[in-house]
């Protein structure tokens, strides 16, 4: 494979369930721009799979944002995602277009399509990364955090497009306008010969997801083992209440039962940055912490005063929670 | 129904230690099983109860002390295993272990109808070689798998837990399954399970067994490589109070008042 051949950021524009260009996609754009001018401003491309018809009502989302063409496969069978069916169109345009680079969200789907592609394309996969740039040999230097978050490593692949799958939430959007056209180009559908063998039959949100926005959420209040029972975390839902704040749980947490992997906060959960995150009754095993030291502010309410929790923790305050929150709610009962 | 089960283990991830090539140092450094990969036992051994005529082969690609590993996982009732096992093969990225361990299912397994993974590995995380496998099987997956609902026609009924919900799937076979871990206990091994465990084979593989290349596998088969390895550091002051709770709940307001989220309210 002659990489001078290959050439460009292709960026997967994926849909939620509600049919909205998830954000992940415009934070990737942020930082695919960023990479561009390192290459030498090379074309930052998108692509989505989207059904008959609906393709205008995504044009403005990218429009004077610097995409230079969108990439859309359109096709009743493309309604619900599929694994089958949206790697092999995606494969198909990759050998067609050849980007340097192919970016996918970190999400749930994100993570089942991109090792499905870069196995098809024989070529390298970085996956949930924190941080992309550009090395001296103008290659993608994909970093990501590894055994449960205690060593970064940074990868680099030799094959081409270079993948990586980077999480929600870990670059920030600032996209500034650029008002150059956009070009819209449709691909062809071909799936001729192909039945899907997985059916979604029923799908049910969570309650957890609706109620809560830890995406976008300026403050965060997260608990852990310490909060030991479903009382422990009424409280915390209680305190929550009192300052505004969104819950998190602590995969330990969700283990115990005592909330919803939804708003598990940490490597295999979600990564955060709030202005103010407050751990409450949280160890801080670096499995959670790598997901919400980016957080600006870290306050920490436990009663080990050895918990890893307070190394990271701009305020640490050591001491019960099921003394100090009840206290708090009462003394800030309006 | 046969099932390939695929397990790895994962260096105690407090005890980590690089080589020179900044791949990870695995001889001795003590070994669990990938926490994750419990629950694709369990979730093979659910099937196994629940169905009749099932067999689950247990595969592992790793150093020759992954054995031991194998003994512990067909100590559960698994029936045999096959450890994929080659000087050749260390360094693999996930590429290269999808490549490998996929033609260890076709030599091995060659009429298998499902192959179960963990949904993660807590070493390296990346989620990604079961679906290498099943791309290089060419056959479906599933990932993000909770519960196995029942079979029927061929057909396997599953339970995903996403970021945004829980998922009912049915999947026809072949398929590959990535499993999440569960708030249930695992099973355990009985005395009987490991004692019959002794007694069961477990069938090395090396490179020549499954017609692969030395290109194809191991560092020069992988399409990534480490860079650079450094650790993670806290910008965060870590300062610490131990006060009365009286103080502490003052110092909580204080704070939330300077940080403006209790003016927000």
């Amino acid at each position: 494979m002659s990489e001078v051949q290959y050439s460009g950021i292709l960026i997967y524009a994926q849909l939620t369930r509600e049919l909205y260009i998830h954000t992940v996609f415009f934070e990737l754009l942020d930082k695919a721009k960023e990479l561009s001018q390192k290459l030498g401003l090379v074309d930052v491309n998108a692509v989505i799979f989207t059904t008959p018809g609906l393709i205008d009502e995504y044009k403005e989302s990218f429009r004077n944002k610097g995409v230079n063409k969108v990439y859309y496969f359109e096709d009743e069978r493309l309604k619900d995602y599929s694994t089958e069916y949206y790697s092999k169109l995606l494969v198909d345009l990759t050998g067609v277009i050849k980007p340097e680079i192919l970016l996918i969200g970190a999400t749930n789907q994100g993570r089942d399509l991109a090792p499905r592609v870069a196995s098809a394309l024989h070529t390298g996969l970085t996956a949930d990364c924190i941080e992309l740039d550009i090395n001296e040999k103008g290659k993608l230097a994909a970093t990501r955090p590894t055994f449960g978050g205690q060593l970064m490593a940074t990868i680099l692949c030799k094959t081409y497009p270079q993948m990586a799958t980077v999480r929600p939430n870990v670059f920030k959007i600032n996209l500034n306008d650029n008002f150059f056209e956009t070009e819209f180009v449709s691909c062809p559908v071909n799936l001729e010969g192909m039945e899907p063998h997985v059916k979604l039959l029923e799908f049910k949100r969570t309650v957890d997801s609706v109620i809560n926005d830890l995406d976008s959420a300026e403050i965060i209040v997260t608990g852990g083992k310490g909060l030991k029972n479903d009382k422990g975390f009424e409280l915390l839902r209680r305190f929550a209440s009192s300052i505004g704040a969104s819950v998190g749980a602590t995969r330990g947490a969700v283990e115990m039962g005592l909330a919803s992997s939804s708003i598990q906060v940490g490597q295999t959960g979600k990564t955060v940055h709030p202005k103010v995150y407050i751990a409450c009754g949280v160890s801080g095993a670096i499995q959670h912490t790598v997901g919400m030291e980016g957080s600006d502010y870290i306050i920490a309410i436990n009663n080990d005063e050895n918990a890893p929790i307070f190394d990271i923790a701009d305020c640490g305050i050591v001491g019960d929670v099921f003394e100090i929150l009840p206290e708090f709610i009462n003394q800030n009962k309006s | 129904m046969k099932i390939a089960l695929c397990v790895k283990q994962v260096p105690d991830t407090t005890d980590i230690r690089w080589t020179e090539n900044n791949t990870i140092q695995r001889e001795g450094v003590e070994s669990i099983i990938n926490p994750y990969d419990v629950y694709a036992a369990e979730l093979a051994l659910n099937i196994k109860s629940e169905i009749s005529d099932v067999h689950i082969t247990v595969f592992t690609m790793g150093p020759s002390q992954a054995e031991d590993m194998l003994r512990k996982v067909l100590a559960l009732g698994c029936d045999d295993a096959v450890l994929v096992t080659d000087k050749k093969f260390a360094g693999s990225d996930t590429y290269a272990t999808g490549l490998t361990l996929s033609r260890a299912v076709r030599t091995y397994l060659p009429d298998f109808d499902l192959i179960i993974c963990g949904q993660f590995a807590v070493d390296g995380d990346t989620a990604q070689t079961g679906p290498n496998i099943a791309n290089f099987l060419d056959i479906p997956q599933v990932t993000y798998v909770k519960t196995f609902d029942s079979c029927e026609n061929n057909e396997l009924y599953l339970t995903r837990e996403l970021e945004d919900g829980i998922e009912k799937v049915k999947v026809s076979l072949p398929a590959l399954l990535c499993v999440l871990q569960r708030d249930i206990e695992p099973h355990r091994a009985t005395i009987r399970g490991v004692m019959n465990a002794v007694k069961k084979e477990i069938k090395r593989c090396t490179i020549s067994d499954i017609n692969l290349s030395p290109e194809n596998t191991g560092i020069k088969g992988s399409p990534t490589y480490v860079s650079k390895a450094f650790r993670n550091v806290s910008s965060h002051k870590a300062e610490k109070f131990t006060l009365s709770t009286k103080d502490s709940v003052q110092l909580l307001n204080e704070k939330l008042k300077s940080l403006g989220v209790l003016n927000n309210v």
